[in-house]
Protein backbone atom coordinates (compact mmCIF):
# COMPACT_ATOMS: atom_id res chain seq x y z
CA UNK A 1 0.00 0.00 0.00
CA UNK A 2 1.50 3.45 -0.90
CA UNK A 3 2.67 5.57 1.46
CA UNK A 4 0.39 8.59 2.56
CA UNK A 5 1.40 12.32 1.75
CA UNK A 6 0.78 15.45 3.56
CA UNK A 7 0.19 16.27 7.43
CA UNK A 8 -3.19 14.89 8.26
CA UNK A 9 -5.22 12.18 7.40
CA UNK A 10 -9.01 11.06 8.48
CA UNK A 11 -9.70 8.10 10.04
CA UNK A 12 -13.54 6.94 10.87
CA UNK A 13 -14.38 6.14 14.19
CA UNK A 14 -17.89 5.68 15.41
CA UNK A 15 -19.84 8.23 16.15
CA UNK A 16 -21.02 6.89 19.94
CA UNK A 17 -16.99 6.69 20.56
CA UNK A 18 -16.55 10.27 19.12
CA UNK A 19 -19.46 11.91 21.45
CA UNK A 20 -17.73 9.89 24.70
CA UNK A 21 -14.19 10.89 23.65
CA UNK A 22 -15.72 14.77 23.24
CA UNK A 23 -17.14 14.41 26.70
CA UNK A 24 -14.44 12.76 28.28
CA UNK A 25 -11.89 15.59 27.05
CA UNK A 26 -13.90 18.88 28.41
CA UNK A 27 -11.69 20.21 30.90
CA UNK A 28 -8.85 18.54 30.19
CA UNK A 29 -5.76 19.72 28.29
CA UNK A 30 -6.84 18.13 25.06
CA UNK A 31 -8.68 20.76 22.80
CA UNK A 32 -9.93 18.62 20.26
CA UNK A 33 -11.32 14.91 19.79
CA UNK A 34 -8.38 14.34 16.65
CA UNK A 35 -5.44 15.97 19.67
CA UNK A 36 -6.83 12.83 21.52
CA UNK A 37 -6.91 10.07 19.51
CA UNK A 38 -3.49 10.74 18.14
CA UNK A 39 -2.51 11.55 22.08
CA UNK A 40 -3.77 7.83 22.71
CA UNK A 41 -2.92 5.99 19.53
CA UNK A 42 0.61 7.23 19.76
CA UNK A 43 1.04 5.95 23.02
CA UNK A 44 -0.09 2.32 22.01
CA UNK A 45 1.99 2.14 19.02
CA UNK A 46 4.89 3.01 20.21
CA UNK A 47 3.84 0.20 22.95
CA UNK A 48 3.93 -2.28 20.37
CA UNK A 49 6.99 -0.95 18.94
CA UNK A 50 9.40 -1.30 21.88
CA UNK A 51 7.93 -4.60 22.68
CA UNK A 52 8.96 -6.43 19.20
CA UNK A 53 12.42 -4.69 19.23
CA UNK A 54 16.08 -6.54 19.41
CA UNK A 55 19.36 -6.64 21.25
CA UNK A 56 21.30 -3.55 19.09
CA UNK A 57 24.64 -5.37 19.13
CA UNK A 58 25.92 -8.47 18.90
CA UNK A 59 27.56 -11.01 21.20
CA UNK A 60 31.22 -10.17 19.59
CA UNK A 61 30.45 -6.35 20.44
CA UNK A 62 29.73 -6.86 23.84
CA UNK A 63 32.67 -9.32 24.92
CA UNK A 64 35.05 -5.97 23.30
CA UNK A 65 32.44 -3.54 24.86
CA UNK A 66 33.05 -5.56 28.34
CA UNK A 67 37.20 -5.31 27.77
CA UNK A 68 36.76 -1.91 27.52
CA UNK A 69 34.88 -1.11 30.40
CA UNK A 70 37.13 -3.48 32.48
CA UNK A 71 40.43 -1.54 31.31
CA UNK A 72 38.57 2.02 32.16
CA UNK A 73 37.63 0.99 36.00
CA UNK A 74 33.33 0.64 35.18
CA UNK A 75 33.25 -3.31 35.87
CA UNK B 1 15.04 -3.77 30.64
CA UNK B 2 17.26 -0.76 30.12
CA UNK B 3 15.48 1.66 27.26
CA UNK B 4 14.80 0.25 23.63
CA UNK B 5 16.70 2.80 21.41
CA UNK B 6 14.84 5.50 20.50
CA UNK B 7 13.14 5.16 16.95
CA UNK B 8 13.68 1.29 16.93
CA UNK B 9 17.29 0.86 16.48
CA UNK B 10 20.76 2.39 18.05
CA UNK B 11 22.83 3.54 15.00
CA UNK B 12 26.21 3.02 14.89
CA UNK B 13 27.63 4.73 11.90
CA UNK B 14 31.61 4.26 12.68
CA UNK B 15 33.84 2.88 9.84
CA UNK B 16 36.31 0.23 11.05
CA UNK B 17 39.16 -1.88 9.62
CA UNK B 18 38.73 -2.13 5.96
CA UNK B 19 35.86 0.01 5.64
CA UNK B 20 37.60 2.95 7.21
CA UNK B 21 40.70 2.64 5.08
CA UNK B 22 38.62 2.93 2.09
CA UNK B 23 36.52 5.88 2.67
CA UNK B 24 39.86 7.59 4.25
CA UNK B 25 40.96 7.28 0.79
CA UNK B 26 37.99 8.19 -0.78
CA UNK B 27 37.83 11.29 1.78
CA UNK B 28 41.24 12.87 -0.46
CA UNK B 29 39.41 12.46 -3.39
CA UNK B 30 35.81 14.19 -3.01
CA UNK B 31 34.99 17.63 -2.20
CA UNK B 32 35.78 18.91 1.27
CA UNK B 33 34.24 20.80 3.72
CA UNK B 34 35.92 21.88 7.16
CA UNK B 35 33.50 21.59 9.92
CA UNK B 36 34.34 22.87 13.59
CA UNK B 37 34.04 21.37 16.77
CA UNK B 38 30.40 21.87 17.24
CA UNK B 39 29.60 20.03 14.12
CA UNK B 40 32.37 17.37 14.54
CA UNK B 41 30.66 17.12 18.20
CA UNK B 42 27.21 16.53 16.21
CA UNK B 43 29.18 13.75 13.78
CA UNK B 44 30.47 11.82 16.90
CA UNK B 45 26.52 11.87 18.62
CA UNK B 46 25.34 10.50 15.12
CA UNK B 47 27.97 7.70 14.68
CA UNK B 48 28.09 6.38 18.24
CA UNK B 49 24.07 6.18 18.31
CA UNK B 50 23.03 9.04 20.68
CA UNK B 51 21.38 10.65 18.23
CA UNK B 52 19.76 7.55 17.02
CA UNK B 53 17.66 6.98 14.72
CA UNK B 54 19.09 10.01 12.66
CA UNK B 55 21.74 8.42 10.66
CA UNK B 56 23.33 11.91 9.46
CA UNK B 57 22.08 15.31 9.21
CA UNK B 58 18.36 15.98 8.53
CA UNK B 59 16.95 16.49 4.80
CA UNK B 60 14.37 19.23 4.52
CA UNK B 61 11.68 17.25 5.01
CA UNK B 62 12.54 16.03 8.83
CA UNK B 63 14.14 19.55 9.24
CA UNK B 64 10.53 21.45 8.22
CA UNK B 65 8.33 18.76 10.41
CA UNK B 66 10.96 18.98 13.53
CA UNK B 67 11.12 22.79 13.64
CA UNK B 68 7.26 22.91 13.47
CA UNK B 69 6.17 19.86 15.18
CA UNK B 70 8.56 18.17 17.03
CA UNK B 71 8.43 15.25 15.79
CA UNK B 72 11.09 13.63 12.33
CA UNK B 73 9.22 12.69 9.29
CA UNK B 74 8.19 9.46 10.20
CA UNK B 75 6.22 11.11 13.38
CA UNK B 76 9.24 9.73 15.70
CA UNK B 77 9.64 12.42 18.14
CA UNK B 78 12.61 14.80 17.71
CA UNK B 79 12.58 18.76 19.10
CA UNK B 80 16.10 19.93 17.93
CA UNK B 81 17.42 19.91 14.70
CA UNK B 82 20.24 18.71 14.27
CA UNK B 83 21.73 20.52 10.86
CA UNK B 84 24.76 21.45 8.81
CA UNK B 85 25.04 24.67 7.61
CA UNK B 86 27.67 25.98 4.68
CA UNK B 87 28.10 28.78 2.57
CA UNK B 88 27.06 28.44 -0.90
CA UNK B 89 30.65 28.92 -2.12
CA UNK B 90 32.17 26.33 -0.30
CA UNK B 91 29.73 23.64 -1.78
CA UNK B 92 30.00 24.75 -5.09
CA UNK B 93 29.92 22.77 -7.69
CA UNK B 94 28.58 20.26 -5.41
CA UNK B 95 24.78 18.19 -6.19
CA UNK B 96 22.77 15.83 -4.64
CA UNK B 97 23.75 12.31 -4.27
CA UNK B 98 27.52 13.07 -4.43
CA UNK B 99 30.00 12.37 -1.52
CA UNK B 100 31.96 14.80 0.32
CA UNK B 101 34.52 14.63 3.33
CA UNK B 102 34.12 16.79 6.79
CA UNK B 103 37.30 17.57 7.85
CA UNK B 104 37.72 18.65 11.20
CA UNK B 105 41.39 20.59 12.00
CA UNK B 106 43.09 19.37 8.73
CA UNK B 107 42.06 15.86 9.07
CA UNK B 108 38.99 13.47 7.50
CA UNK B 109 36.51 13.20 10.47
CA UNK B 110 33.67 11.70 8.37
CA UNK B 111 32.32 10.72 4.75
CA UNK B 112 28.58 12.35 4.05
CA UNK B 113 26.47 11.48 1.26
CA UNK B 114 24.57 14.91 0.74
CA UNK B 115 21.28 13.85 0.04
CA UNK B 116 19.77 17.94 0.02
CA UNK B 117 21.35 20.86 0.52
CA UNK B 118 18.61 23.70 0.96
CA UNK B 119 17.97 27.25 2.63
CA UNK B 120 16.62 28.16 5.86
CA UNK B 121 14.61 31.18 7.67
CA UNK B 122 16.92 31.12 10.46
CA UNK B 123 14.84 33.54 12.23
CA UNK B 124 11.82 31.25 11.84
CA UNK B 125 14.40 29.05 13.41
CA UNK B 126 15.51 30.60 16.17
CA UNK B 127 11.40 31.33 17.32
CA UNK B 128 10.13 28.09 16.85
CA UNK B 129 13.19 26.44 19.00
CA UNK B 130 14.13 28.81 21.33
CA UNK B 131 10.80 30.95 21.50
CA UNK B 132 12.81 33.84 21.34
CA UNK B 133 14.52 35.83 18.39
CA UNK B 134 16.45 37.94 21.21
CA UNK B 135 20.67 38.05 20.03
CA UNK B 136 21.53 38.32 23.88
CA UNK B 137 19.82 34.58 23.96
CA UNK B 138 23.15 32.63 23.42
CA UNK B 139 21.67 29.60 21.14
CA UNK B 140 19.48 32.77 18.81
CA UNK B 141 22.88 34.04 18.94
CA UNK B 142 24.39 31.28 17.14
CA UNK B 143 21.99 30.50 14.74
CA UNK B 144 21.98 33.71 13.64
CA UNK B 145 25.71 33.73 13.01
CA UNK B 146 25.06 30.54 11.21
CA UNK B 147 25.79 30.24 7.49
CA UNK B 148 23.25 30.22 4.40
CA UNK B 149 22.65 27.04 3.07
CA UNK B 150 21.86 23.51 4.92
CA UNK B 151 23.43 20.31 4.06
CA UNK B 152 21.60 17.01 4.93
CA UNK B 153 22.35 13.38 4.01
CA UNK B 154 23.85 10.38 5.86
CA UNK B 155 27.49 10.20 7.35
CA UNK B 156 29.92 7.33 7.80
CA UNK B 157 32.55 8.17 11.39
CA UNK B 158 36.27 8.00 10.24
CA UNK B 159 37.93 10.21 12.85
CA UNK B 160 37.33 11.78 15.57
CA UNK B 161 39.07 14.97 17.46
CA UNK B 162 40.90 14.57 20.31
CA UNK B 163 39.23 13.66 23.47
CA UNK B 164 40.37 15.07 26.73
CA UNK B 165 37.96 13.27 28.60
CA UNK B 166 38.81 9.29 27.42
CA UNK B 167 38.79 7.72 30.49
CA UNK B 168 35.27 8.61 31.18
CA UNK B 169 33.69 8.48 27.90
CA UNK B 170 30.96 6.30 27.36
CA UNK B 171 28.88 5.81 23.88
CA UNK B 172 25.41 4.43 23.97
CA UNK B 173 26.10 0.82 23.39
CA UNK B 174 28.64 0.93 26.32
CA UNK B 175 26.53 2.18 29.04
CA UNK B 176 23.65 -0.59 27.75
CA UNK B 177 26.27 -3.30 28.14
CA UNK B 178 27.70 -1.35 31.38
CA UNK B 179 23.92 -1.30 32.94
CA UNK B 180 23.45 -4.97 31.80
CA UNK B 181 26.65 -6.41 33.69
CA UNK B 182 25.53 -4.47 36.62
CA UNK B 183 22.10 -6.27 37.04
CA UNK B 184 20.22 -2.75 36.49
CA UNK B 185 16.40 -2.97 34.93
CA UNK B 186 15.66 0.87 35.74
CA UNK B 187 18.48 3.58 35.26
CA UNK B 188 17.57 7.22 35.84
CA UNK B 189 19.58 9.84 33.79
CA UNK B 190 20.81 13.49 35.46
CA UNK B 191 21.80 15.69 32.82
CA UNK B 192 24.41 18.44 34.11
CA UNK B 193 26.71 20.81 32.80
CA UNK B 194 27.31 22.13 36.75
CA UNK B 195 28.96 21.37 39.72
CA UNK B 196 27.15 19.51 41.94
CA UNK B 197 25.76 21.17 44.51
CA UNK B 198 23.37 19.88 47.68
CA UNK B 199 20.27 20.29 45.40
CA UNK B 200 21.72 18.55 42.57
CA UNK B 201 22.41 15.85 45.19
CA UNK B 202 18.85 15.65 46.94
CA UNK B 203 17.16 15.00 43.32
CA UNK B 204 19.76 12.25 42.53
CA UNK B 205 19.30 10.38 45.74
CA UNK B 206 15.43 10.90 45.39
CA UNK B 207 15.69 9.01 41.97
CA UNK B 208 18.02 7.00 43.52
CA UNK B 209 15.44 5.64 45.88
CA UNK B 210 13.41 3.73 43.25
CA UNK B 211 15.79 3.12 40.71
CA UNK B 212 18.51 0.47 40.27
CA UNK B 213 21.03 3.06 39.06
CA UNK B 214 21.98 6.53 38.44
CA UNK B 215 23.70 7.64 35.33
CA UNK B 216 25.56 11.29 35.86
CA UNK B 217 25.85 12.44 32.18
CA UNK B 218 27.70 15.77 32.06
CA UNK B 219 28.01 17.49 28.95
CA UNK B 220 30.93 18.18 27.81
CA UNK B 221 31.17 20.81 25.00
CA UNK B 222 30.83 24.30 23.73
CA UNK B 223 29.17 25.76 27.14
CA UNK B 224 28.52 29.46 27.54
CA UNK B 225 30.98 31.97 29.05
CA UNK B 226 30.34 31.71 32.93
CA UNK B 227 29.84 28.20 32.83
CA UNK B 228 31.58 25.50 34.77
CA UNK B 229 34.56 24.36 32.45
CA UNK B 230 33.99 20.51 32.06
CA UNK B 231 37.45 18.67 33.72
CA UNK B 232 35.93 20.84 36.95
CA UNK B 233 32.46 19.31 36.50
CA UNK B 234 34.04 15.33 36.09
CA UNK B 235 36.23 16.17 38.98
CA UNK B 236 33.63 17.36 41.06
CA UNK B 237 31.56 14.62 40.48
CA UNK B 238 33.89 12.09 41.18
CA UNK B 239 34.85 13.76 44.61
CA UNK B 240 30.85 14.44 45.12
CA UNK B 241 30.17 10.34 44.31
CA UNK B 242 33.13 8.59 45.94
CA UNK B 243 32.33 10.31 49.49
CA UNK B 244 28.42 10.13 49.39
CA UNK B 245 27.17 7.33 47.50
CA UNK B 246 27.53 3.71 47.86
CA UNK B 247 29.34 2.14 45.64
CA UNK B 248 28.07 0.49 42.16
CA UNK B 249 25.33 2.50 42.07
CA UNK B 250 26.02 5.32 40.04
CA UNK B 251 28.00 5.72 36.39
CA UNK B 252 29.77 8.71 35.78
CA UNK B 253 30.23 9.05 32.16
CA UNK B 254 30.46 12.17 30.16
CA UNK B 255 28.67 13.20 27.09
CA UNK B 256 30.20 14.86 24.11
CA UNK B 257 27.08 17.14 23.31
CA UNK B 258 26.56 20.76 22.18
CA UNK B 259 24.35 22.88 24.49
CA UNK B 260 21.41 24.71 23.32
CA UNK B 261 20.16 26.24 25.88
CA UNK B 262 16.40 26.01 23.89
CA UNK B 263 14.63 25.18 27.50
CA UNK B 264 11.65 22.86 27.14
CA UNK B 265 12.74 21.65 23.77
CA UNK B 266 16.02 20.65 24.64
CA UNK B 267 14.74 19.03 27.85
CA UNK B 268 12.82 16.38 25.72
CA UNK B 269 15.87 16.21 23.34
CA UNK B 270 17.98 15.37 26.51
CA UNK B 271 15.70 12.55 27.64
CA UNK B 272 15.15 11.54 24.22
CA UNK B 273 19.71 10.89 24.60
CA UNK B 274 19.68 9.23 27.58
CA UNK B 275 16.89 6.69 26.29
CA UNK B 276 19.30 5.92 23.68
CA UNK B 277 22.11 5.24 26.49
CA UNK B 278 19.97 2.61 27.90
CA UNK B 279 18.14 4.98 30.41
CA UNK B 280 14.36 4.55 31.80
CA UNK B 281 14.33 7.43 33.78
CA UNK B 282 15.52 11.10 33.27
CA UNK B 283 15.40 13.74 35.68
CA UNK B 284 14.09 16.68 34.71
CA UNK B 285 14.80 19.70 37.18
CA UNK B 286 13.88 23.18 37.40
CA UNK B 287 14.25 25.49 34.72
CA UNK B 288 15.94 22.26 32.43
CA UNK B 289 18.62 23.77 29.87
CA UNK B 290 17.02 27.27 30.08
CA UNK B 291 19.04 30.38 30.28
CA UNK B 292 18.07 33.77 31.98
CA UNK B 293 14.67 34.25 32.28
CA UNK B 294 13.44 32.57 28.72
CA UNK B 295 11.31 29.87 29.82
CA UNK B 296 9.29 29.42 33.13
CA UNK B 297 11.06 27.59 35.43
CA UNK B 298 8.58 24.42 35.12
CA UNK B 299 7.64 24.61 31.03
CA UNK B 300 9.66 21.85 30.05
CA UNK B 301 7.23 19.61 32.38
CA UNK B 302 4.20 20.59 30.09
CA UNK B 303 5.84 20.09 27.19
CA UNK B 304 6.83 16.05 28.10
CA UNK B 305 3.02 15.69 28.28
CA UNK B 306 2.82 16.09 24.39
CA UNK B 307 5.23 12.84 24.24
CA UNK B 308 3.20 9.97 24.73
CA UNK B 309 5.41 8.24 23.25
CA UNK B 310 8.83 9.07 24.20
CA UNK B 311 9.75 6.07 25.98
CA UNK B 312 11.65 6.99 28.78
CA UNK B 313 10.07 8.36 31.63
CA UNK B 314 10.40 12.17 32.59
CA UNK B 315 10.99 12.56 36.58
CA UNK B 316 9.71 15.74 37.57
CA UNK B 317 11.46 16.73 40.85
CA UNK B 318 11.11 20.05 42.23
CA UNK B 319 13.72 22.21 43.21
CA UNK B 320 15.43 21.43 46.61
CA UNK B 321 16.13 23.86 49.33
CA UNK B 322 17.82 23.44 52.61
CA UNK B 323 14.97 23.80 55.68
CA UNK B 324 15.97 24.54 59.11
CA UNK B 325 13.22 23.10 60.92
CA UNK B 326 13.76 20.16 58.98
CA UNK B 327 17.37 20.01 59.10
CA UNK B 328 18.05 18.64 55.74
CA UNK B 329 17.40 19.33 52.12
CA UNK B 330 13.32 19.30 51.32
CA UNK B 331 11.03 20.23 48.28
CA UNK B 332 7.53 22.16 48.40
CA UNK B 333 6.34 18.51 48.90
CA UNK B 334 7.95 17.31 51.44
CA UNK B 335 8.25 20.50 53.77
CA UNK B 336 5.72 22.38 55.82
CA UNK B 337 7.50 25.22 57.22
CA UNK B 338 7.01 28.64 56.11
CA UNK B 339 9.86 30.71 53.92
CA UNK B 340 11.99 31.70 56.95
CA UNK B 341 13.28 28.71 57.67
CA UNK B 342 13.86 27.60 54.00
CA UNK B 343 17.69 28.61 52.37
CA UNK B 344 17.50 28.53 48.52
CA UNK B 345 20.16 26.61 47.11
CA UNK B 346 21.36 29.14 44.23
CA UNK B 347 23.90 28.03 41.53
CA UNK B 348 24.59 31.57 40.82
CA UNK B 349 25.28 32.45 44.47
CA UNK B 350 27.40 29.42 44.78
CA UNK B 351 28.95 30.52 41.45
CA UNK B 352 29.84 33.91 42.95
CA UNK B 353 31.18 32.61 46.13
CA UNK B 354 33.63 30.31 44.50
CA UNK B 355 34.91 32.85 41.88
CA UNK B 356 35.82 35.12 45.18
CA UNK B 357 37.58 32.15 46.47
CA UNK B 358 35.44 31.50 49.15
CA UNK B 359 34.07 28.34 50.68
CA UNK B 360 29.95 27.25 50.53
CA UNK B 361 28.14 26.88 53.60
CA UNK B 362 28.10 22.84 53.85
CA UNK B 363 24.60 23.14 53.57
CA UNK B 364 24.87 24.52 50.06
CA UNK B 365 27.87 22.16 48.59
CA UNK B 366 30.04 19.51 49.51
CA UNK B 367 33.41 20.19 51.08
CA UNK B 368 34.61 17.78 49.02
CA UNK B 369 32.97 19.34 46.13
CA UNK B 370 34.37 22.93 47.20
CA UNK B 371 37.88 21.57 47.31
CA UNK B 372 37.80 20.60 43.63
CA UNK B 373 36.73 24.12 42.40
CA UNK B 374 38.32 26.33 44.25
CA UNK B 375 42.04 24.37 43.50
CA UNK B 376 41.18 26.06 40.12
CA UNK B 377 42.36 29.25 39.52
CA UNK B 378 39.77 29.40 36.69
CA UNK B 379 37.42 27.08 36.86
CA UNK B 380 34.70 28.82 34.60
CA UNK B 381 34.22 28.99 31.06
CA UNK B 382 36.11 32.49 29.39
Amino acid sequence: MAEKKGKYTTVSIPVTLYNRIKKLIEGTGFTSVSQYVTYVLREVVAEHEQASQEEPFTEEDKERIIEKLRKLGYI
Amino acid sequence: MVSRPHGGRLVYRVATGRRREALLEEAREVPRLDVGLERAIDLLDIAYGAFSPLEGFLIQEDYISVLEDMRLHDDTPWTIPIVLDVDPAEIAGVSEGDDIALFYNGEPIALMRVEEIYGWDKKRHAQLVYKTVDVNHPGVAKTLARKELLVGGRIDLVGEPPNPFEEVTLWPRETRVLFRERGWKTIAAFQTRNVPHRGHEFVQKAALTFTDGLLVHPLLGWKKKGDYKDEVIIEAYKALIANYFPKNVVVLAGLRMNMHYAGPREAVHHAIVRKNFGATHFIVGRDHAGVGDYYGPYEAWDLFNEFPDLGITPLFIREAFYCKKCGGMATEKTCPHPPEYRIKISGTRIREMLRRGERPPEYMMRPEVAEVVLKYSNPFVE
